[in-house]
Protein backbone atom coordinates (compact mmCIF):
# COMPACT_ATOMS: atom_id res chain seq x y z
CA UNK A 1 0.00 0.00 0.00
CA UNK A 2 1.33 3.50 -0.93
CA UNK A 3 2.13 6.43 0.90
CA UNK A 4 -1.16 8.12 -0.95
CA UNK A 5 -3.34 5.18 -0.72
CA UNK A 6 -2.21 5.20 3.22
CA UNK A 7 -3.43 8.99 3.00
CA UNK A 8 -6.89 8.51 1.58
CA UNK A 9 -7.69 6.11 3.77
CA UNK A 10 -7.31 7.99 6.95
CA UNK A 11 -9.00 11.39 5.05
CA UNK A 12 -12.01 8.91 4.82
CA UNK A 13 -11.64 7.51 8.43
CA UNK A 14 -11.39 10.92 10.10
CA UNK A 15 -14.32 12.20 7.07
CA UNK A 16 -17.06 9.25 8.41
CA UNK A 17 -16.25 9.93 12.37
CA UNK A 18 -16.79 13.82 12.39
CA UNK A 19 -20.06 13.74 9.95
CA UNK A 20 -21.31 10.71 12.32
CA UNK A 21 -20.15 12.72 15.31
CA UNK A 22 -21.87 15.84 13.83
CA UNK A 23 -25.02 13.82 12.87
CA UNK A 24 -25.15 12.96 16.50
CA UNK A 25 -25.17 16.14 17.73
CA UNK A 26 -28.03 17.19 15.10
CA UNK A 27 -30.47 14.08 15.83
CA UNK A 28 -29.55 15.11 19.66
CA UNK A 29 -30.54 18.73 19.30
CA UNK A 30 -33.92 17.72 17.40
CA UNK A 31 -34.62 15.20 20.17
CA UNK A 32 -34.08 18.01 22.86
CA UNK A 33 -36.10 20.55 20.89
CA UNK A 34 -38.78 18.23 21.26
CA UNK A 35 -38.58 17.15 24.49
CA UNK A 36 -37.62 19.88 26.34
CA UNK A 37 -40.97 21.84 28.24
CA UNK A 38 -40.23 25.67 27.42
CA UNK A 39 -39.24 27.89 24.89
CA UNK A 40 -36.13 28.98 25.98
CA UNK A 41 -35.13 25.62 27.02
CA UNK A 42 -35.51 24.84 23.56
CA UNK A 43 -33.95 27.66 22.37
CA UNK A 44 -30.69 26.08 24.06
CA UNK A 45 -31.14 22.47 22.53
CA UNK A 46 -31.88 24.11 19.08
CA UNK A 47 -28.21 26.10 19.43
CA UNK A 48 -26.63 23.25 19.76
CA UNK A 49 -27.23 21.70 16.17
CA UNK A 50 -26.49 25.16 15.03
CA UNK A 51 -23.01 25.36 16.13
CA UNK A 52 -21.24 22.13 16.51
CA UNK A 53 -23.36 19.83 14.06
CA UNK A 54 -23.18 21.62 11.31
CA UNK A 55 -19.59 22.56 11.71
CA UNK A 56 -18.58 18.97 12.25
CA UNK A 57 -21.22 17.44 9.11
CA UNK A 58 -18.95 20.59 6.64
CA UNK A 59 -15.94 19.06 8.08
CA UNK A 60 -16.54 15.85 7.26
CA UNK A 61 -17.86 17.02 3.29
CA UNK A 62 -14.78 19.13 3.43
CA UNK A 63 -12.27 16.32 4.25
CA UNK A 64 -13.68 14.33 1.13
CA UNK A 65 -13.91 17.34 -1.33
CA UNK A 66 -11.41 16.49 -3.90
CA UNK A 67 -10.71 20.32 -6.07
CA UNK A 68 -10.05 23.30 -3.79
CA UNK A 69 -12.90 25.22 -4.98
CA UNK A 70 -15.41 23.11 -3.41
CA UNK A 71 -13.38 22.91 -0.69
CA UNK A 72 -13.21 26.90 -0.35
CA UNK A 73 -17.13 27.28 -1.14
CA UNK A 74 -17.64 24.57 1.87
CA UNK A 75 -15.57 26.97 4.26
CA UNK A 76 -17.91 29.60 3.26
CA UNK A 77 -21.10 28.28 4.15
CA UNK A 78 -19.16 27.44 7.50
CA UNK A 79 -18.55 30.59 7.87
CA UNK A 80 -21.66 32.03 7.60
CA UNK A 81 -23.55 29.71 9.54
CA UNK A 82 -20.73 30.07 12.31
CA UNK A 83 -21.88 33.65 12.45
CA UNK A 84 -25.82 34.25 11.58
CA UNK A 85 -26.87 31.33 13.91
CA UNK A 86 -26.01 33.23 16.80
CA UNK A 87 -27.43 36.18 16.06
CA UNK A 88 -30.76 34.57 14.64
CA UNK A 89 -30.81 32.81 17.99
CA UNK A 90 -30.33 35.91 20.07
CA UNK A 91 -32.83 37.54 17.88
CA UNK A 92 -35.58 35.38 18.61
CA UNK A 93 -35.12 34.59 22.26
CA UNK A 94 -34.79 38.79 22.71
CA UNK A 95 -38.09 39.27 20.48
CA UNK A 96 -40.10 36.44 22.83
CA UNK A 97 -38.58 38.40 26.05
CA UNK A 98 -39.54 41.99 24.50
CA UNK A 99 -43.31 40.11 24.25
CA UNK A 100 -43.28 39.45 27.45
CA UNK A 101 -42.47 35.91 27.38
CA UNK A 102 -41.19 34.92 30.51
CA UNK A 103 -38.95 31.84 30.76
CA UNK A 104 -40.72 28.99 32.55
CA UNK A 105 -38.17 29.13 35.98
CA UNK A 106 -40.46 27.12 38.35
CA UNK A 107 -41.49 24.03 37.08
CA UNK A 108 -38.91 21.41 37.10
CA UNK A 109 -37.14 21.81 41.21
CA UNK A 110 -38.52 25.56 42.35
CA UNK A 111 -35.68 24.65 45.43
CA UNK A 112 -34.84 28.05 45.86
CA UNK A 113 -37.44 30.62 46.00
CA UNK A 114 -35.54 33.41 46.03
CA UNK A 115 -33.52 32.51 42.82
CA UNK A 116 -36.86 32.53 40.75
CA UNK A 117 -37.17 36.51 40.84
CA UNK A 118 -33.38 37.35 40.29
CA UNK A 119 -34.39 37.93 36.74
CA UNK A 120 -36.68 41.22 37.83
CA UNK A 121 -35.47 41.71 41.04
CA UNK A 122 -32.78 43.94 41.07
CA UNK A 123 -33.71 46.49 38.42
CA UNK B 1 -18.05 7.27 0.46
CA UNK B 2 -21.76 7.22 -1.09
CA UNK B 3 -23.17 5.08 1.30
CA UNK B 4 -22.10 7.19 4.29
CA UNK B 5 -23.56 10.47 2.67
CA UNK B 6 -26.66 8.66 2.15
CA UNK B 7 -26.96 7.83 5.69
CA UNK B 8 -26.12 11.27 7.02
CA UNK B 9 -28.52 12.52 4.59
CA UNK B 10 -31.29 10.44 5.91
CA UNK B 11 -30.67 11.50 9.41
CA UNK B 12 -30.41 14.67 8.56
CA UNK B 13 -34.24 14.24 6.75
CA UNK B 14 -34.70 12.42 10.32
CA UNK B 15 -33.83 15.98 12.23
CA UNK B 16 -35.83 17.99 9.69
CA UNK B 17 -39.22 15.76 10.23
CA UNK B 18 -38.90 15.95 13.87
CA UNK B 19 -38.34 20.14 13.23
CA UNK B 20 -41.39 19.95 11.36
CA UNK B 21 -43.16 18.25 14.41
CA UNK B 22 -41.99 21.23 17.07
CA UNK B 23 -43.07 23.80 13.81
CA UNK B 24 -46.74 22.77 13.70
CA UNK B 25 -47.10 21.66 17.53
CA UNK B 26 -45.21 24.62 18.83
CA UNK B 27 -47.14 26.55 21.55
CA UNK B 28 -46.00 30.07 20.85
CA UNK B 29 -44.77 31.84 17.46
CA UNK B 30 -41.40 32.21 19.26
CA UNK B 31 -41.23 28.17 19.08
CA UNK B 32 -42.28 28.45 15.59
CA UNK B 33 -39.81 30.81 14.16
CA UNK B 34 -37.13 28.97 16.00
CA UNK B 35 -38.50 25.69 14.61
CA UNK B 36 -38.58 27.49 10.61
CA UNK B 37 -34.85 28.90 11.57
CA UNK B 38 -33.50 25.08 12.92
CA UNK B 39 -35.29 23.61 10.08
CA UNK B 40 -33.06 26.03 7.68
CA UNK B 41 -29.92 25.08 8.77
CA UNK B 42 -30.60 21.54 8.40
CA UNK B 43 -31.83 22.26 4.39
CA UNK B 44 -28.57 24.00 4.35
CA UNK B 45 -26.62 20.75 5.74
CA UNK B 46 -28.80 18.99 3.54
CA UNK B 47 -28.03 20.43 0.32
CA UNK B 48 -24.60 20.11 0.94
CA UNK B 49 -24.62 16.63 1.53
CA UNK B 50 -26.85 16.13 -1.81
CA UNK B 51 -23.96 17.78 -3.38
CA UNK B 52 -21.83 15.49 -2.15
CA UNK B 53 -23.95 12.41 -3.21
CA UNK B 54 -25.00 13.65 -6.72
CA UNK B 55 -21.44 15.21 -7.46
CA UNK B 56 -22.73 18.41 -8.54
CA UNK B 57 -21.37 21.61 -7.72
CA UNK B 58 -24.30 24.25 -8.01
CA UNK B 59 -25.85 22.80 -5.26
CA UNK B 60 -23.42 24.27 -2.67
CA UNK B 61 -24.07 28.50 -4.34
CA UNK B 62 -28.17 27.17 -3.61
CA UNK B 63 -26.98 26.11 -0.14
CA UNK B 64 -25.04 29.43 0.50
CA UNK B 65 -28.25 31.41 -0.78
CA UNK B 66 -30.44 29.70 1.26
CA UNK B 67 -28.41 29.90 4.58
CA UNK B 68 -28.17 34.25 3.42
CA UNK B 69 -32.20 33.91 2.65
CA UNK B 70 -32.93 31.96 5.91
CA UNK B 71 -30.75 34.32 8.18
CA UNK B 72 -33.20 37.43 6.52
CA UNK B 73 -36.24 35.46 6.56
CA UNK B 74 -35.79 35.12 10.27
CA UNK B 75 -35.21 38.48 11.00
CA UNK B 76 -37.90 40.04 9.06
CA UNK B 77 -40.46 37.90 10.50
CA UNK B 78 -39.65 38.63 13.85
CA UNK B 79 -39.27 42.74 13.10
CA UNK B 80 -42.80 42.01 11.27
CA UNK B 81 -44.66 40.64 14.71
CA UNK B 82 -42.75 42.79 16.63
CA UNK B 83 -44.58 45.83 14.73
CA UNK B 84 -47.17 44.77 12.55
CA UNK B 85 -45.20 45.99 9.83
CA UNK B 86 -42.42 46.54 8.00
CA UNK B 87 -42.69 50.60 7.60
CA UNK B 88 -42.43 51.23 11.01
CA UNK B 89 -38.81 49.46 11.66
CA UNK B 90 -37.54 51.13 8.86
CA UNK B 91 -38.98 54.44 9.83
CA UNK B 92 -37.44 54.15 13.13
CA UNK B 93 -33.98 52.72 11.18
CA UNK B 94 -33.83 56.01 9.21
CA UNK B 95 -34.70 58.39 12.02
CA UNK B 96 -31.58 56.60 13.93
CA UNK B 97 -29.60 56.80 11.57
CA UNK B 98 -30.27 61.06 10.49
CA UNK B 99 -29.99 61.30 14.61
CA UNK B 100 -26.67 59.44 14.88
CA UNK B 101 -25.52 61.88 11.33
CA UNK B 102 -26.20 64.64 13.05
CA UNK B 103 -24.09 63.71 16.09
CA UNK B 104 -21.13 63.28 13.65
CA UNK B 105 -21.19 66.31 12.13
CA UNK C 1 -9.49 54.86 2.25
CA UNK C 2 -7.40 51.50 3.38
CA UNK C 3 -11.15 50.01 4.29
CA UNK C 4 -12.42 50.54 0.35
CA UNK C 5 -8.87 48.83 -0.38
CA UNK C 6 -9.66 46.23 1.68
CA UNK C 7 -13.19 46.17 1.00
CA UNK C 8 -12.41 45.54 -2.91
CA UNK C 9 -9.88 42.99 -2.07
CA UNK C 10 -12.30 40.84 -0.08
CA UNK C 11 -14.92 41.10 -2.62
CA UNK C 12 -12.39 40.05 -5.26
CA UNK C 13 -11.87 37.17 -3.64
CA UNK C 14 -15.24 35.92 -3.26
CA UNK C 15 -16.27 36.88 -6.69
CA UNK C 16 -12.97 34.60 -8.26
CA UNK C 17 -13.72 31.57 -5.73
CA UNK C 18 -17.57 31.42 -6.42
CA UNK C 19 -17.27 32.11 -9.79
CA UNK C 20 -13.97 29.55 -10.29
CA UNK C 21 -12.86 31.50 -13.63
CA UNK C 22 -9.76 33.31 -14.35
CA UNK C 23 -9.30 34.42 -17.98
CA UNK C 24 -10.88 36.66 -20.28
CA UNK C 25 -10.92 34.20 -23.40
CA UNK C 26 -14.08 33.37 -24.77
CA UNK C 27 -17.17 33.52 -22.70
CA UNK C 28 -15.14 34.49 -19.50
CA UNK C 29 -15.39 38.36 -20.68
CA UNK C 30 -18.81 38.58 -20.01
CA UNK C 31 -18.36 37.35 -17.04
CA UNK C 32 -15.37 39.78 -16.04
CA UNK C 33 -17.13 42.78 -17.31
CA UNK C 34 -19.82 42.18 -14.82
CA UNK C 35 -17.44 41.27 -11.83
CA UNK C 36 -16.03 44.84 -12.57
CA UNK C 37 -19.57 46.32 -12.36
CA UNK C 38 -20.67 44.79 -9.65
CA UNK C 39 -17.70 45.25 -7.18
CA UNK C 40 -17.96 48.39 -8.27
CA UNK C 41 -21.59 49.27 -7.65
CA UNK C 42 -21.49 47.54 -4.18
CA UNK C 43 -18.09 49.48 -3.11
CA UNK C 44 -19.69 52.71 -4.35
CA UNK C 45 -23.22 51.84 -2.67
CA UNK C 46 -21.09 51.07 0.80
CA UNK C 47 -19.17 54.28 0.67
CA UNK C 48 -22.41 56.28 -0.17
CA UNK C 49 -24.48 54.65 2.91
CA UNK C 50 -21.44 55.77 5.03
CA UNK C 51 -21.42 52.61 6.68
CA UNK C 52 -17.73 51.81 5.89
CA UNK C 53 -15.65 51.66 8.86
CA UNK C 54 -13.71 49.57 11.37
CA UNK C 55 -16.99 47.07 12.18
CA UNK C 56 -18.11 46.54 8.45
CA UNK C 57 -14.58 46.14 7.45
CA UNK C 58 -12.59 44.28 10.45
CA UNK C 59 -9.48 43.16 8.48
CA UNK C 60 -7.67 44.76 11.47
CA UNK C 61 -8.63 42.60 14.35
CA UNK C 62 -9.41 39.83 11.95
CA UNK C 63 -5.79 38.51 13.09
CA UNK C 64 -6.53 38.42 16.99
CA UNK C 65 -10.20 37.41 16.37
CA UNK C 66 -8.80 34.01 14.65
CA UNK C 67 -6.79 33.25 17.72
CA UNK C 68 -10.01 34.21 19.72
CA UNK C 69 -11.64 31.66 18.02
CA UNK C 70 -9.56 28.50 18.82
CA UNK C 71 -10.22 29.46 22.41
CA UNK C 72 -13.57 29.56 21.60
CA UNK C 73 -13.53 25.88 20.00
CA UNK C 74 -12.85 24.26 23.05
CA UNK C 75 -15.12 25.90 25.19
CA UNK C 76 -18.23 25.31 22.65
CA UNK C 77 -17.12 21.54 22.62
CA UNK C 78 -16.76 21.22 26.10
CA UNK C 79 -20.30 22.95 26.92
CA UNK C 80 -22.39 21.14 23.80
CA UNK C 81 -21.17 17.58 25.60
CA UNK C 82 -22.81 18.92 29.20
CA UNK C 83 -26.08 19.88 27.44
CA UNK C 84 -25.86 16.77 25.62
CA UNK C 85 -25.56 15.35 28.73
CA UNK C 86 -28.71 16.98 29.76
CA UNK C 87 -30.75 16.07 27.01
CA UNK C 88 -30.29 12.89 26.44
CA UNK C 89 -31.14 11.85 30.24
CA UNK C 90 -34.12 9.39 30.36
CA UNK C 91 -35.93 12.25 32.32
CA UNK C 92 -35.45 16.25 32.07
CA UNK C 93 -33.86 17.21 35.09
CA UNK C 94 -32.81 21.14 34.71
CA UNK C 95 -32.86 24.48 36.22
CA UNK C 96 -33.26 27.56 33.80
CA UNK C 97 -31.98 30.61 35.35
CA UNK C 98 -32.27 34.08 34.04
CA UNK C 99 -29.27 36.07 35.36
CA UNK C 100 -27.53 39.02 35.29
CA UNK C 101 -23.45 39.13 33.86
CA UNK C 102 -21.71 42.41 34.47
CA UNK C 103 -19.93 43.92 31.41
CA UNK C 104 -17.40 46.69 31.69
CA UNK C 105 -15.96 46.14 27.99
CA UNK C 106 -14.45 49.36 26.36
CA UNK C 107 -15.85 49.03 22.79
CA UNK C 108 -18.90 47.85 21.13
CA UNK C 109 -17.08 45.45 18.57
CA UNK C 110 -15.69 43.77 22.23
CA UNK C 111 -19.26 43.81 23.28
CA UNK C 112 -20.63 42.19 20.31
CA UNK C 113 -18.06 39.65 20.22
CA UNK C 114 -18.89 38.81 23.91
CA UNK C 115 -22.21 38.31 23.83
CA UNK C 116 -21.68 36.50 20.23
CA UNK C 117 -19.93 33.93 22.55
CA UNK C 118 -22.35 33.84 25.13
CA UNK C 119 -24.69 32.79 22.47
CA UNK C 120 -22.76 30.79 20.57
CA UNK C 121 -21.83 28.13 23.67
CA UNK C 122 -24.67 25.84 24.12
CA UNK C 123 -26.04 26.27 27.62
CA UNK C 124 -25.97 29.91 27.86
CA UNK C 125 -27.92 32.19 25.19
CA UNK C 126 -28.10 36.59 25.54
CA UNK C 127 -31.42 37.53 26.07
CA UNK C 128 -30.96 41.15 26.35
CA UNK C 129 -28.80 44.02 26.33
CA UNK C 130 -28.50 46.28 28.70
CA UNK C 131 -26.32 49.24 29.33
CA UNK C 132 -24.11 47.79 32.11
CA UNK C 133 -24.65 44.31 31.21
CA UNK C 134 -26.12 41.27 29.72
CA UNK C 135 -29.18 39.37 30.55
CA UNK C 136 -28.21 35.72 29.95
CA UNK C 137 -30.64 32.69 29.87
CA UNK C 138 -29.10 29.72 31.45
CA UNK C 139 -30.42 26.26 30.88
CA UNK C 140 -29.18 24.80 34.11
CA UNK C 141 -27.38 26.30 36.79
CA UNK C 142 -24.33 24.66 36.11
CA UNK C 143 -23.65 26.82 33.52
CA UNK C 144 -24.09 30.12 35.56
CA UNK C 145 -20.53 30.31 37.02
CA UNK C 146 -19.51 33.65 37.17
CA UNK C 147 -15.78 32.73 36.49
CA UNK C 148 -16.56 31.37 33.99
CA UNK C 149 -18.08 34.60 32.53
CA UNK C 150 -15.31 36.96 33.59
CA UNK C 151 -13.16 34.43 32.21
CA UNK C 152 -14.49 34.97 28.43
CA UNK C 153 -14.78 38.09 29.12
CA UNK C 154 -10.78 38.91 29.73
CA UNK C 155 -10.44 36.83 26.62
CA UNK C 156 -12.75 38.72 24.28
CA UNK C 157 -11.10 42.07 25.61
CA UNK C 158 -7.53 40.60 24.89
CA UNK C 159 -8.83 39.61 21.00
CA UNK C 160 -10.54 43.19 20.29
CA UNK C 161 -7.78 44.78 21.40
CA UNK C 162 -9.81 47.23 23.26
CA UNK C 163 -9.99 49.90 20.77
CA UNK C 164 -13.12 52.49 20.95
CA UNK C 165 -15.84 51.84 18.52
CA UNK C 166 -15.24 54.76 16.68
CA UNK C 167 -11.47 54.98 15.73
Amino acid sequence: MSGSEVFSHILFALSVGSMALGLMLVLAGAIGVIRLPDFYTRMHAAGVTDTLGAELIILGLILQAHDWQTIAKLALVGLLLFLTSPTATHAVANAAHRAGQMPDLTKFKPKHPRDLNEGEGTK
Amino acid sequence: MDMVNFLVALGLAGAMAIMLARLFAGPTLYDRVLAANSFGTKTVLFLLVFSAIAGRQDAIDIALLYALINFVATIAILKFFRYRSLEIALAQMSLRRAVEGEFEE
Amino acid sequence: MGYIAGLTAVLVVLWLVLSGSYTLSGDHTVLMVMAVLSIAAAVFLTVRMRILDRETVPLAPALSLVVYWSWLGREIVAANLAVLRLIMKPDIEVEPRLIRVPVDLRSGLARCVFANSITLTPGTVTVDIEEDGFLVHALDTSFTAPEGFSDMAAHTDAATDGQRENS
